[in-house]
């Protein structure tokens, strides 16, 4: 794609913004509703002279892309529901390695193989808890197709800058829509910190930003990379103090940046009595019902969130003192509404709109839920 | 091979601290063909990355190796191999992997890398179960073998893996055991020179866990040697001239008692021996002499039957030498017809 306005797919945009915030290594594995990144990358990567591989399954792909990362490439996989269970385990080991990597998954409708081809907002959870272990993620959620370009160039930028596995949670519905897509001449990105002197400890930094620096493969570093606990020269050891250490740290790595990672859009939200709070495709007709909702004088507001973790937990809370309630609209059987039942923690009343089976929430359903508490 | 002392490799290619491996473990000599396989060719250890998965032989490199290593997930250390050497295809790519590792958990990722003919050398450990684990069948356990999760006798048949590899594509495939380091690190050699996914199957002796699978008494310090000469029972080299005059008595009871059957014919021109074989169990060894009837070995009420010189043995050597298009420079192929250099 060229710079300028296009009408597009979401899972072109995605394709075309990781190319241009510099992904040279894209592996994946067939499965709807995602397989238009891979066509598109199929295409398109060889042509930036970058790699497209087709792996045996997920489990290899995510394996692959972390492979890639310690060879010095900006490296990104896409799946979905199916796919995104499989690549769990390794997921997990990205987070203990600290791999910069980026998983795009285009939700769709489970459990198991539910509803292939539907969109819906069930691995928000997956995305936050999916691997075993302790661990804090990043995961953003793209609401439109110009989204899913913008935000997946802030997921690499923020693999790189946090070294860090970025979620990227579309959807089927985002995935699968054409719309307008404005593709920038140029966009801004981030470079992982390379090491700064040569005995550099890989996984272990005085940095206040609690990030280590990367060294790569095939430089003389002899790197210790493993998924076992480790001490920050990256030595195997299972002590308690080295296991908190490290836990602790790629914890508090994310924790501690989380206003700058944190990403929300609030639409008259100042003088709301009651918020609306949504996120990728649900949010579409809560926009559209807080505004009719305001026609009809009702003072109602609205929030997206476009980072789901960390959550925006000041923000969230900050409303609960405000509004006297709070509406989580969502494609599942109501996941955030618990954590933001958590947060508001009885200060304003919580009300649940949830929708599964592959279909939106309807305008006139949010608005009606609108109406019932205000 | 090279005459340089020890110390060298120690101090060139080994990460200084306290070896996690039991005694007698056959990774220490894995690991010593590697580095003197990488010496002998003169490759920079600093473009060298070796990546492992889980189990003991995961730590053939990582830690011991001083160079780059990843450790990675079981089973999949194949796939993330795939992408670093990818992405940077100057890194001379070697996979540690066992037999419940690579040919259990990460079977798939096998047979994959050998059908696309990535220029990675896997080294498969094969001690024939999970052993860091606690001894169970792994996909290479001989049927009926006894393991804490085939208490009855394992009702599994193993994987030939040199046919399983060979079949999947690999253009270059070796076998050898612990036995045979001489050929293994000239087989590593071989694998790291082939432009394409190399596989060499080692056989290795586990005291810790095999002494149980093959029923091994003995003290501790000569359990690796016993086990060593069940690997050497057990196995012949493909293209060696055959030692005729050897059978191995397969007992119909007590294979003590089959041997004092046999002892007390007390033939001067043969000489017998118990000896573990991981086929077919407790076996009486007979070394007869040259033009020896054995039909009287053979009539004993104890015997269950003979078996020949190499009957029933594992091949040893190397099978499979090709050349096919190597896939990361089939990937470049596709980058420049893309214009994309």
């Amino acid at each position: 794609m060229k710079p300028g306005r296009h009408l597009a797919l979401g899972n072109e945009a995605c394709a075309e913004a990781a190319i241009r915030a510099g992904c040279r290594f894209f592996a994946g594995y067939p499965i709807t509703p995602a397989n238009e990144i891979s066509h598109y990358m199929a295409v398109n990567m060889p042509k930036s002279g970058g790699y497209f591989l087709q792996m045996e399954d997920e489990i290899a792909s995510i394996a692959a892309v972390i492979g890639a990362s310690w060879a010095g490439a900006k490296a990104m996989t896409a799946t979905s529901g199916p796919g995104y269970s499989l690549m769990q385990e390794n997921i997990g080991y990205a987070h203990m390695t600290e791999t910069p990597c980026v998983v795009v998954d285009v939700q769709r409708s489970g459990p198991s193989t539910g509803q292939a081809t539907l969109p819906s907002q069930q691995d928000i959870f997956q995305a936050r808890y999916g691997s075993h272990g302790d661990y804090e993620v990043i995961a953003l959620s793209p609401w439109s197709v110009q989204e899913m370009f913008d935000l997946t160039v802030r997921a690499f930028n923020l693999a790189e800058r946090f070294r860090t596995p970025v979620m990227l949670m579309a959807d089927g519905m985002i995935g699968h829509m054409k719309e307008k897509l404005v593709v920038p001449e140029y966009v801004e990105t981030i470079e992982r910190r390379g090491p700064t002197r040569p005995d550099t400890t890989p996984f272990g930094t005085d940095d206040p930003s609690l990030v280590p620096e990367m060294p790569l493969f095939g430089a003389g570093h002899k790197l210790l990379v493993t998924g076992s606990t480790h001490r920050p020269t990256g030595v195997r050891d299972y002590a308690p103090e080295y296991h908190q250490m490290k836990v602790n740290r790629i914890r508090e790595k994310i924790l501690r940046a989380e206003e700058e990672i944190s990403d929300s859009i609030s639409v008259d939200i100042d003088d709301a009595e009651v918020a609306v709070v949504s996120f990728g495709a649900s949010a579409r007709p809560c926009y559209e019902a807080v505004k009719r909702a305001r026609e009809e004088g009702r003072k109602a507001g609205f929030l997206r969130l476009r980072t789901l973790w960390p959550l925006p937990e000041g923000l969230i809370s900050d409303l609960a003192d405000q509004v006297s309630a709070l509406m989580v609209v969502e494609m599942n059987v109501g996941k955030l509404v618990r954590e933001v039942e958590r947060v508001a923690c009885g200060r304003a009343e919580v009300v649940s709109l949830s929708k599964i089976g592959g279909v939106m929430p309807s305008v006139y359903e949010v608005l009606k839920t609108i109406r019932g508490v205000l | 091979m090279s005459a340089k002392p020890l110390r060298y490799y120690r101090d060139t290619y080994i990460r200084s601290q306290p070896s996690t491996f039991c005694v007698g473990c056959g990774n220490g000599t894995i690991l010593n063909c590697f580095v003197r396989a990488i010496d002998e060719l003169g490759i920079p250890k600093d473009n060298v990355l070796c990546v492992s998965g889980i189990g003991c032989s995961a730590w053939i490199p990582s830690p011991n190796f001083n160079g780059d290593t990843l450790h990675t997930t079981h089973g999949r250390a194949l796939a993330f191999a795939t992408g670093a050497k990818v992405f940077n295809s100057d890194l001379v790519t070697t996979v540690f992997t066992g037999d419940g590792d690579g040919a259990g958990i990460g079977g798939n990722h096998l047979v994959h890398a050998a059908r696309r003919n990535i220029n990675i050398t896997t080294i498969l450990v094969n001690n024939m179960s999970y052993a860091m684990t606690g001894g169970q069948i792994a996909p290479t356990t001989q049927h009926g073998e006894t393991t804490v999760t085939s208490p009855y006798g394992n009702p599994e048949s193993p994987f030939d893996l040199v046919k399983l590899v060979s079949a999947a594509g690999a253009t270059y495939v070796a076998r050898w055991s612990t036995n045979n380091v001489v050929e293994l690190t000239r087989s590593i050699k071989e694998g790291i020179e082939n432009e394409g996914f190399s596989f060499i199957e080692v056989l290795s002796q586990c005291p810790t866990q095999q002494r149980r699978i093959f029923n091994i008494r003995d003290v501790v310090h000569r359990l690796p040697r016993r086990v060593l000469e069940v690997i050497e029972e057990s196995t012949y080299v493909r293209g060696r001239p055959v030692w005729e005059n050897v059978r191995y008595a397969v007992p119909k009871g007590s294979p003590d008692d089959m041997k004092a059957a046999i002892d007390s014919m007390a033939l001067p021109e043969v000489e017998s021996k118990l000896v573990v074989r991981f086929d077919a169990g407790r076996v009486v060894k007979v070394v007869g002499e040259e033009g020896f009837d054995w039909g009287t070995v053979e009539a004993l009420e104890s015997v269950e039957r003979l078996l020949g010189p190499n009957e029933g043995k594992m091949e040893l050597g190397v099978f499979v030498r090709e050349e096919r298009p190597e896939f990361t420079e089939s990937l470049r192929g596709i980058i420049r017809k893309a214009g994309g250099e």
